[in-house]
């Protein structure tokens, strides 16, 4: 492995549902913890890259005044978008700025405060992060598309509606012990159960996909700062380096994706050219944080990324493999669905917890045995777009 | 012009591709192909991003076809809301072709695998579209 780029800081803000205050001083309290934590100031970051999904922005064209905001002027500064993906490709575009030699240290933030529109207009605009010409005139959202992928995993791979619930449970345990995530309260078999009439969960939203099966909409921000090996090397006692990135992009409209049995290419095709640059497979990761926007999402991925072979995804819940304790730990943050997805900021909240990870600093939910290498999986819209990034010490 | 006739509640005004609409009006339901290079589009484009030839034709879809895969939306979009439940789908077609549409058909008589019809159909306001039917 080349140790070339690392990560030398993180941060992130609590995810919650109505933040209380404007997107800067959101980005701010990302930005923040993430200075404190490579132990540097402002002047030591030469360019900055902002990431969110500008249809739930009211700012047009936010990463000057988020610069400006942050002291990162005059600089230079950009916006990257990849939708749900926006903050792991913008950690892509930083990569390739310091490995061309161009800068010594970038920072990556994403952000999002989804709270300001309704949920039936977050619903709306999501939908049109798909296709608005041949596909949102059916009256499609986001639920719709991943259940169609869920419906063909039940027809054909054996899936059941448990094994999705499952993964939510998962996901629920280790969201009660996240201080950050959004939706902490537990959650149980029977809040599934249509028998039960209390079942929060078990409500249809589009079939076969549940209340219970979806992430939380959240306002937040993370930020990622990135350098190369002479100032990780100068700042950081614990540098966290990144060993493969891939990167794929994949047809927006349903008639032109392959076998929806298969799941997500964008997963599978960018997990293969980061397993390639890291010089590294599937057994060797030790911990990973993968997009569960939906439970189904979360189940493909382990398939997509190699945990599990085609069409097995399943057994990996059912044997509580993706637990911490587990063979292949898995959203021991909480994931999307616990955590919340605040779409701007969910890449580099995933890539925050794999650097904790890998430097023992995850508390209540460190995964055990010393973790040295680890993935982060982060899908755009309907797999329009996936990034796979893996991380070593 | 004319794109805005399209499905339930169309987003798009206009396109080169709008003669999609007049030829639903007619029952067709058809997808374009490459004069240059034969390559098939559906849904249909003005441009081939095979060969990057402007020069298409016009082709009927094939009639019959197998869902892939399908939901039942029980909740919906703005604009959308006084059709719930309702559900949409892919069909694959067998040749290469897939379709994605609206299935008319009670949720619980949808499977994955049905033989479908595809159709076109006028909504009570104007609006025109394509949807499957239960073969
Ligand atoms: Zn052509």
């Amino acid at each position: 492995m080349e140790k070339d780029v690392a990560v030398i800081g993180v941060g992130q803000t609590y995810f919650v549902r109505g933040y209380e205050g404007s997107i800067r001083e959101l980005a701010f309290e990302a930005f923040r913890e993430a200075v404190q934590d490579a132990g540097i100031t402002s002047k030591d970051i030469d360019a900055s890259v902002f990431c969110s999904a500008p249809e739930y922005d009211k700012q047009r064209s936010p990463a000057g005044v988020l610069a400006e905001y942050l002291g990162l002027i005059p600089q230079p500064t950009f916006y990257i978008e990849t939708v749900c993906s926006s903050s792991s490709s913008g950690v892509k575009v930083a990569y390739s700025m310091i490995k061309a030699g161009l800068h010594d240290m970038v920072v990556v933030l994403g952000f999002q405060k989804m709270s300001e529109i309704t949920s039936a207009e977050s619903q709306e605009r999501m939908g049109r992060g798909a296709d608005i010409q041949w596909e949102a005139p059916f009256g499609t959202m986001m639920p719709a598309y991943y259940a169609m992928y869920a419906q063909a995993y039940m027809a054909k791979n054996g899936l059941t509606h448990d094994d999705m619930r499952d993964v939510r449970l998962k996901s629920a345990s280790y969201g009660t012990v996240n201080e950050r995530a959004v939706y902490r309260k537990g959650v149980k078999a029977e809040d599934f159960d249509p028998k039960n009439p209390d079942a929060k969960m078990a409500g249809a939203v589009a079939w076969p996909i549940r209340v219970g099966d979806a992430c939380a909409n959240a306002d937040g921000a993370s930020c990622i700062i990135l350098a190369n090996k002479e100032k990780a090397k100068a700042f950081s006692k614990k540098p966290i380096w990144i060993m493969g990135i891939g990167a794929a992009s994949e047809a927006v409209n349903m008639a032109a994706r392959p076998d929806f049995s298969k799941g997500l290419s964008v997963g599978y095709k960018a997990a293969d050219q980061a397993y390639k640059m890291a010089g590294i497979t599937a057994k060797d990761v030790k911990v990973a944080e993968v997009h569960d926007c939906f439970t189904i999402a979360e189940l493909m991925a382990y398939e997509g990324l190699g945990f599990a072979p085609m069409g097995e995804g399943k057994q990996l819940i059912r044997e509580k493999a993706t637990y911490k304790e587990g063979r292949i730990p898995v959203n021991v943050d909480g994931g999307l669905l616990s955590k919340g997805h605040p779409i701007g900021a969910t890449g580099g909240s995933q890539i925050r917890t794999i650097v904790l990870q890998l430097r023992g600093e995850a508390g209540p939910m460190q995964v055990p045995g010393d973790p040295d290498i680890g993935l982060v999986h982060n899908v755009g819209g309907v797999g329009l777009y996936g990034n796979v990034t893996i991380f070593g010490r | 012009m004319g794109f805005e006739k399209f499905g339930r509640k169309s987003f798009t005004g206009m396109t080169k591709t709008a003669k999609f609409v007049d030829l639903l009006q007619e029952g067709k339901v058809e997808g374009t192909v490459c004069k240059q290079c034969g390559a098939k589009y559906f849904p249909p484009r003005a441009d081939c991003a095979a060969c990057l030839s402007k020069e298409m034709d016009w082709f009927e879809v094939p009639k019959k076809g197998k869902v892939e895969t399908f939901t039942t939306a029980y909740y919906a979009p703005f604009g959308f809301e006084k059709d719930c439940p309702y559900t949409m789908g892919v069909v694959d077609f067998g040749d290469g072709t897939k379709l994605f549409a609206r299935i008319a058909a009670k949720p619980e008589e949808v499977q994955v695998g049905m033989d479908v019809t595809v159709r076109t159909i006028t909504y009570e306001d104007g609006q025109v579209s394509f949807e499957m039917a239960k073969a």
